[in-house]
């Protein structure tokens, strides 16, 4: 089995799951993990890809290599973010899952409701 | 889309396409530098900038043979990345040009620096023009990955204007925005990787020359497709936008309900009808519509069960993406390949039509909201004669959204319908006819609560602005004369439309649609009405309530099953089960 | 069987364990501890990849940062967890089992059938190194042939400063981020933010040199600067800036903007927009890194710290 197969299975493997615990973990902080174990998974199909791509005295496509690289700040981004979000949402209300109830009470001194 | 990429003499209208990107991304960095104090004056420099910059493409498109292509850096695709402009993106960028306008000169009241509390502002208008740069970039990118980033763009940008009110609840619906959203552009990242591995290049253009209905190219398609839809918020992907699209102040809300969602539509457009138009089938196109159908009813019925007016129009907005779908099956042609033809100039013109058409209905909520100090739907009776602006402002924009000529609605339907001829797809003809009742429904219920009188005089919390209420006036009488402007230099439209305004059929039309709306609003709402406690209004509900009861009993067991599909665990598996049943189909079809 | 196979299969299997530990065990911040472990080893499987480039990233920013953003979540989410809402039931989890697995085992065997032939742009980009004068592929890619998605990337870092920020509730607006952190002054984490941040500064530095020719670049040039800067802000050394500052604000923005004035230059001097005249590519490209490197470092670090709480 070459290199590319084995880490082509590894990288579906993550994929699915990650997909799995996004599903079914109630902790939203679970579910962002869950989220970077799956981006993991794509960026290493990037990464095989562009292995399977190695030419010219270069070991790996270095275009699949930049766009993970660009993926991987994206991803951190995203993941700083929803971190932020979690914080702050434990910090107003004490709870951390993503109830499915929509907005019901308001404020009303809310900018242009 | 259509020209081969090659080393094109450079004009000064496709320097265009860069200044598009430029001139919003220069914004947001000055106004981020610049600060509290300086940011909504950067935002008001930018958007007349921005404004001509639209124009100028719109200008230019016709005499340079509709496309115009710009070589980033001089390299051309595959190792660079192309910018290119057609016919789509020249009216796309029109549309969001004027509904961005619209929307920064409703919001300049509301997002001014009061007192020390620079923080809504200094977020409000920086993702404004964020969400700005965003856009543009996914109408002219021509580059897949190039569409993720602008992509991720636009989520970083919308997902922060969810939350600005810093309530528990948008915090809530912010986060499951973010996370849901994320999911969906990872599948649209995991297609792409495909993709190159298969063809090597992830230029729009290239790959259309490249790719062939092979396995990896259609689990690629299926996966991309997924993820844009849970990004569109297609039914049953649509979790996060009732709570988010509502809980946001009035002018985001326009921005994510008007704007946002068509940026990853455009997306799904281009991957569809440019990258791999004979992949998906006839399957696949027919199974898309069918969601865009269920959008349809279950929004609208939903919709006409809300208690809040913010929330109805966030319901209005699920149904009405979902109409959008429908032109996929239409621009089939008789081999099953996707043809740019006038199903997808319907789609668009319908997508524009409700970019400037719920932009204003969302504004004109808030004006309520804000004038009123709330926005159930049951106790804003009187506010006709008390905010006149604000509920006319609503209607007019009901009326765009439903299809009344000459809205650009109407000219959609009717393009529309004639492809649903022209194919034999007489389904689909039924499902656009049912769902202009639909939207007329949940106008007339508002409308008809809101034009009703009230017993004691209505008291104003505050007086919204003139200028605010002009600017969304305005955005809604855009909507309602689309219909009026020559599309055919920009869009594939081969049929001519006679558009009697004022003949009899057109009155007829209006008035089925009206009526019919009405009998849905008074069968599905299970509000009372005050006209309803007159004598006639009795003797006509005594009649008619065996039948109220079934319709609300059926409505009410469709509100229970959008709560089931809008958990986290039941929308997520749904996102699964709808990338592989369009792997499967996608399958099937070759 | 060759040893590399099995050192591979090794690896592999010991990184799906640990992706499997991530999603299953039920205490949130082991979950959090054994996903930086399977982050790190990861890096490892970019470096059998031979793409050393990303695998610096991923350990810095994917595995490093990302990390100390989780665990320091994870360890003031504690509290929280009792809280947690039930898991779904079992047949939901059965389906959502089945679904996954039937998506990755559809992703598996597209990659597996992928042409013996396999497209790439690797000579096309050796061929053309030339023009920047850099002998680093991979930086060549982002900051030239794809300078847009990098420069756009950056505005997404930016916004992501600003949705956290607008976090903040609106008496801490303008003020500094995340809580005050007092350490020991004699303690072990005061003497390490003395000792190592001479030496991350140069390791920094040198990385971001380095990248124009080899594996390196303003990313993980920038992710070092980062750490170091939030181990004095965490020894009690330094507290975090104001987000009123003026020059935090100038240094967020410093590197795009630099990118887009380049990129302007271009159209005036150079070919195109984004196009480096060729005899100032590489010094230019530099200069654009060095603003690139502080953007980076002060960002991340930004992130890491959270929304404005204190207005002291």
């Amino acid at each position: 089995m070459s290199s590319v197969s084995v880490f082509g299975l590894c990288a579906a493997a993550a994929v699915g799951l990650g997909l799995y615990g996004l599903i079914t973990n109630p902790q939203s902080l679970r579910k962002i993990l869950a989220f970077n174990l799956l981006g993991s998974g794509v960026f290493l199909l990037f990464g095989i890809v562009g292995r399977r791509g190695a030419a010219a005295g270069v070991g790996n496509d270095p275009v699949p290599q930049a766009l993970v690289i660009t993926g991987v700040v994206v991803a951190f981004s995203a993941t700083a973010m929803a971190i932020a979000l979690l914080l702050r949402l434990f910090h107003t209300s004490g709870s951390t899952t993503l109830g499915s109830r929509a907005p019901t009470s308001s404020r009303s001194d809310a900018p242009g409701g | 889309m259509m020209a081969t990429p090659s080393a094109l003499a450079t004009t000064t209208a496709d320097l265009l396409l860069v200044l598009l990107i430029v001139v919003p991304v220069a914004g947001v960095l000055l106004a981020f530098a610049l600060g509290d104090r300086y940011v909504r004056r950067v935002a008001f420099t930018v958007i007349p900038v921005g404004l001509a910059i639209s124009g100028g493409v719109l200008l230019a498109l016709p005499q340079n043979d509709g496309h115009l292509v710009y070589l980033l850096g001089a390299w051309p695709p595959p190792l660079g990345v192309a910018l290119r402009a057609d016919g789509l993106s020249a009216v796309m960028l029109a549309a969001t040009a004027i509904v961005v306008c619209a929307v920064a000169i409703f919001a300049a009241a509301d997002f001014r620096l009061a007192a020390g509390y620079g923080r809504a502002p200094f977020a409000f208008w920086i993702l404004l023009l964020a969400v700005w740069a965003a856009l543009n970039t996914i109408f002219v990118g021509g580059d897949l990955f190039t569409l993720y980033v602008a992509l991720e763009l636009l989520t970083f940008a919308a997902v922060p204007l969810v939350s600005l009110e810093g309530r528990a609840e948008t915090l809530q619906a912010a986060l499951r925005y973010l996370l849901f959203a994320l999911v969906g552009s990872v599948l649209y990242l995991m297609g792409t990787a495909l993709l190159y591995g298969l063809y090597g290049t992830l230029d729009i253009v290239l790959l259309s020359h490249r790719v062939s209905a092979e396995p990896g190219a259609l689990i690629a398609a299926a996966l991309m497709t997924t993820g844009l839809l849970a990004k569109t918020a297609l039914f049953p992907l649509h979790l996060w936008l009732p709570p988010a699209h509502a809980g946001a102040p009035a002018a985001a809300s326009a921005i994510l309900s008007g704007l946002v969602v068509k940026g990853s539509f455009f997306i799904l457009l281009r991957v569809w009808f440019n990258v791999l138009p004979g992949v998906p089938g006839f399957a696949a196109a027919q199974f898309l519509a069918a969601l865009g159908a269920g959008a349809i009813v279950v929004g609208s019925i939903v919709a006409l069960r809300q208690q809040r007016l913010k929330l109805l129009v966030a319901y209005s907005t699920m149904a009405q993406i979902g109409y959008l779908f429908l032109l996929f099956p239409l621009a089939l042609d008789a081999s099953g390949r996707l043809e740019t033809g006038q199903a997808l100039a319907g789609g668009l013109i319908q997508a524009i039509s409700h970019a400037a058409a719920k932009a204003a209905m969302f504004l004109a909520v808030g004006s309520i909201y804000a004038g009123l100090g709330h926005d159930r739907i049951t106790g804003i009776r009187g506010a006709a004669r008390a905010l006149p602006l604000s509920v006319m402002t609503f209607g007019l924009a009901g009326f765009a959204l439903m299809g009344i000529q000459p809205s650009g609605a109407s000219l959609a339907k009717e393009l529309l319908l004639q492809e649903t001829a022209r194919t034999g797809q007489w389904w689909w003809a039924g499902v656009l006819q049912v769902g202009g009742m639909f939207t007329a429904a949940y106008v007339v219920l508002v409308l008809a609560h809101a034009l009703s009188p009230s017993d004691q005089p209505v008291a104003l919390v505050a007086k919204p602005p003139r200028g605010s209420g002009l600017a969304a006036l305005a955005l809604a009488l855009c909507s309602l004369l689309l219909g009026l402007l020559p599309w055919e230099p920009y869009l594939p439209i081969t049929y001519t439309v006679e558009s009697k305004l004022f003949g009899d059929e057109a009155l007829v039309k209006f008035l089925v649609t009206v009526f019919g709306g009405a009998a849905l609003a008074i069968l599905l709402s299970p509000w009372p009405h005050p006209l309803a406690f007159s004598a006639a209004g009795k003797t006509i509900m005594q009649l008619i309530a065996p039948l109220r009861r079934t319709c609300i009993g059926l409505g009410s067991l469709v509100e229970t099953g959008d709560g089931v599909l809008r958990q986290w665990s039941t929308a997520s598996i749904s996102l699964l089960l709808v990338a592989l049943l369009l792997a499967a189909l996608m399958f099937a079809a070759n | 069987m060759s040893i590399a196979t099995v050192f591979e299969i090794a690896l592999a299997a010991v990184v799906l364990g640990l992706a499997i530990w991530t999603i299953a065990v039920p205490e949130t911040y082991s979950a959090t501890v054994g996903f930086v472990a399977y982050g790190l080893l990861v890096a490892l499987i970019w470096v059998r990849l031979d793409a050393v480039d990303v695998a610096l990233t991923e350990a810095a920013i994917g595995g490093g940062l990302g990390g100390v953003v989780l665990l320091g979540a994870a360890a003031r989410l504690r509290d929280a967890e009792a809280t947690a809402a039930e898991r779904p039931d079992r047949s939901t989890r059965l389906i959502a089992a089945i679904l996954s697995a039937s998506i990755a085992a559809a992703l598996a065997f597209a990659i597996l059938i992928l042409p013996d032939y396999a497209p790439t742009l690797a000579p096309a980009v050796v061929a053309n190194a030339g023009a920047t004068g850099m002998a680093n592929p991979v930086t060549n890619v982002l900051m030239a042939f794809r300078g847009l998605d990098t420069m756009l990337e950056k505005v997404v870092l930016l916004l992501a400063v600003v949705g956290v920020w607008s976090l903040a509730s609106d008496r801490a607006w303008g003020g500094r981020p995340g809580p005050r952190h007092e350490a020991d002054p004699n303690g072990v984490l005061a003497f390490l933010a003395r000792l190592l941040p001479p030496a991350g500064i140069v390791v920094g530095i040198y990385m971001l040199w380095t990248g124009a020719d080899h594996p390196g670049g303003a990313f993980q040039g920038g992710a070092v600067l980062a750490s170091m800067w939030l181990l004095v802000i965490m020894a009690g050394l330094a507290d975090t800036p104001p987000v009123s500052s003026r020059w935090l604000r100038f240094i967020l923005v410093a590197g795009p903007c630099l990118f887009l004035v380049v990129g302007l230059g271009g159209l005036c001097f150079g070919a195109a927009f984004l196009a480096y005249p060729v005899a100032f590519a590489k010094p230019l490209i530099l200069g654009i890194e060095v603003a690139m490197i502080l953007t980076i470092a002060a960002t991340l670090a930004l992130l890491l710290a959270g929304a404005p709480e204190r207005n002291t």
